[in-house]
């Protein structure tokens, strides 16, 4: 039984329909992308699987049906949403933000428990703890937002374009941090992502959406050898 | 001097009703970025709750307290009942909810306690500490000692508690809190509760002074909009200092300068105000938001 699973999941922003029924799932231990143009859906997805839009067909999380829930219920379920743009409380410090991460999921003791093991992968943020959240440069914000979401030791962590906004290595290094943590930590990613290439190199599996439909599905490899995707997405 | 020490006190008392006033609207400006105008008639309902009570036999703290507790129920459930359906309304909606609940609350007042002015007991004696040859109010000096004590309180809650903390981060970023799984909706009826309360406190210290009537808040509600306007709209410090400054300034120019006597006190706030507005908007403690990105 996958972990998540999209059945003919449709979404709307008003007139304009978003996703035309989409269909995907992730397993427990799985590193998935989601890729695709501007527009064509990725984001709506995380948002629909988190309860941020309105949303027809089924979703089910761990084997229970998740369709309709708010976000804050889906979150205490152990989804953890990176949204685009980070969504960090930037008035609050870095350690702050961090406690926000556990305060609805695990409290103190999530905290205790996960907290040096997590932070021991971003060394710098240690002695930062104090400097207020939106002072931090683009790709150390994202860092933290990475940070929060994982203090509550989620089993699911969909991460929404981490790369936005980032210089080139910051992402190589993100991502490797995203590989590390799923290889030592056995986290679950679905991950959007514009570039297609860091993806598709971090990913196991990746679904292609265009306008609100998945186009291709497969492995990472089968997917960087395919002719439309690699004409389309990755350049070559 | 020792006139002037007086005024100074007797100002800083007036001041901190302001300053009480001012942050329960901070404490809601900053969870929803709206101004309530019906905090003053929050207060004055809440301290004709407490003359009942007190008319009813109950000795003045125990009266204090039950009168606080009500009041954070009632400052709870007005946001759930009436603030909540227009939570995702332009503000422009939920000002004029908060106006049509000053109208609400006031006529509601003078129907169950009716329109004459009411004596409302002080807690503190009606007597003077001698320090020198300056002559210190007992009852200004114990109000502005329980605004302070509130304030302190207030605020080591926000700093040293998780419910404080999460409070603020609901204030920074609804829908991030959403996604850490905060219930934002009770988290925004625990602040209408809050502020609430601080309204309870300010009216039931204007109280003895200013005697009991239906109106009796609406010029302290101004009072304490250029209190917060001067401190920052968005800023707690700024809403006590800036309550506390104006309290004293008002005195000030009231006792020395002939032509603001009592009459001009009012749209002497009203120039701090203007004047805030047009030389330093963000006020003396509000932040300019900085962020990288």
């Amino acid at each position: 039984m996958p972990l998540l699973e999209l059945r003919d999941v449709r979404a709307r922003y008003g007139p304009i329909t978003a996703l035309h029924g989409v269909s995907l799932t992730v397993d427990e231990g799985e590193v998935v992308a989601l890729l695709g143009a501007n527009g064509a859906g990725k984001t709506t997805t995380l948002r629909a699987v988190c309860g941020m839009v309105r949303t027809a067909g089924q979703i089910s999380f761990g084997g229970r049906s998740i369709t309709g829930r708010s976000p804050e219920n889906v979150a205490r379920l152990g989804v953890a949403h990176v949204p685009e743009g980070r969504g960090l409380f930037t008035e609050l410090t870095v350690w702050e933000n961090i406690r926000m991460g556990a305060v609805m999921r695990g409290g103190q003791k999530a905290l205790r428990e996960n907290t040096e093991r997590i932070l021991s992968y971003f060394p710098w943020m240690q002695q930062r703890r104090d400097q207020h959240a939106g002072t931090l440069s683009g790709g150390e914000q994202q860092m933290l937002a990475l940070v929060r979401a994982l203090v509550s030791n989620p089993k699911l962590l969909l991460l929404d374009e981490p790369s936005l906004g980032l210089a080139p290595t910051i992402t190589r290094e993100l991502f490797a941090i995203v590989k590390r943590l799923n290889e030592e930590e056995g986290l679950t990613v679905l991950v959007v992502e514009q570039n297609a290439a860091i993806a598709l190199e971090t990913a196991q599996r990746a679904y292609v959406l265009e306008v609100g439909k998945v186009a291709v599905a497969g492995d990472s490899d089968e997917l960087k050898r395919h002719e439309g995707v690699r004409k389309s997405y990755l350049g070559y | 001097m020792a006139d002037f020490l007086q005024q100074v006190v007797s100002g800083l008392a007036s001041g901190a009703i302001f300053a009480s006033l001012a942050l329960a609207l901070v404490l809601i400006y900053r969870a929803t970025d709206v101004v309530n105008f019906a905090q003053g008639e929050m207060a004055t309902f809440s301290t004709y709750i407490a003359w009942s009570l007190m008319n009813h036999g109950i000795s003045y703290w125990p009266a204090f307290v039950l009168t606080l507790v009500l009041s954070f129920l009632g400052g709870a459930a007005i946001e759930r009942t009436l603030i909540r359906p227009v939570e995702h309304r332009p503000e422009i909606a939920i000002v004029i909810v908060t106006i049509g609940l000053l109208i609400a609350l006031n006529g509601l007042t003078g129907w169950i306690w009716g329109a004459e002015v009411k004596a409302f007991d002080s807690p503190f004696p009606n007597d003077t500490w001698e320090i020198g040859n300056v002559a210190i109010s007992q009852q200004d000096v114990g109000t502005l000692v329980v605004t302070l004590l509130t304030v302190a309180a207030l605020w080591a809650f926000f700093c040293f508690t998780t419910l404080g903390l999460v409070m603020r981060a609901v204030a920074n970023d609804q829908a991030a809190s959403r996604l850490v799984g905060v219930r934002v909706g009770w988290m925004l009826a625990l602040g209408w509760g809050l502020a609430a309360v601080l309204g309870a406190i300010a009216g039931m210290m204007a109280a003895p002074v200013l005697f009991l009537d239906p109106t009796m808040m609406l010029v302290v509600l101004i009072y304490a909009f250029a209190a917060a306007v001067l401190g920052g709209i968005d800023s707690p410090i700024g809403a006590v200092v800036g309550g506390l400054t104006l309290g004293v300034i008002i005195n000030l120019l009231g006792a020395y300068v002939d032509f603001v006597g009592s009459e001009l006190r009012l749209p002497t706030a009203l120039v701090v105000l203007l004047a805030v507005l047009l030389i330093r908007p963000q006020g003396l403690f509000g932040h300019a938001v900085v962020r990288r990105v």
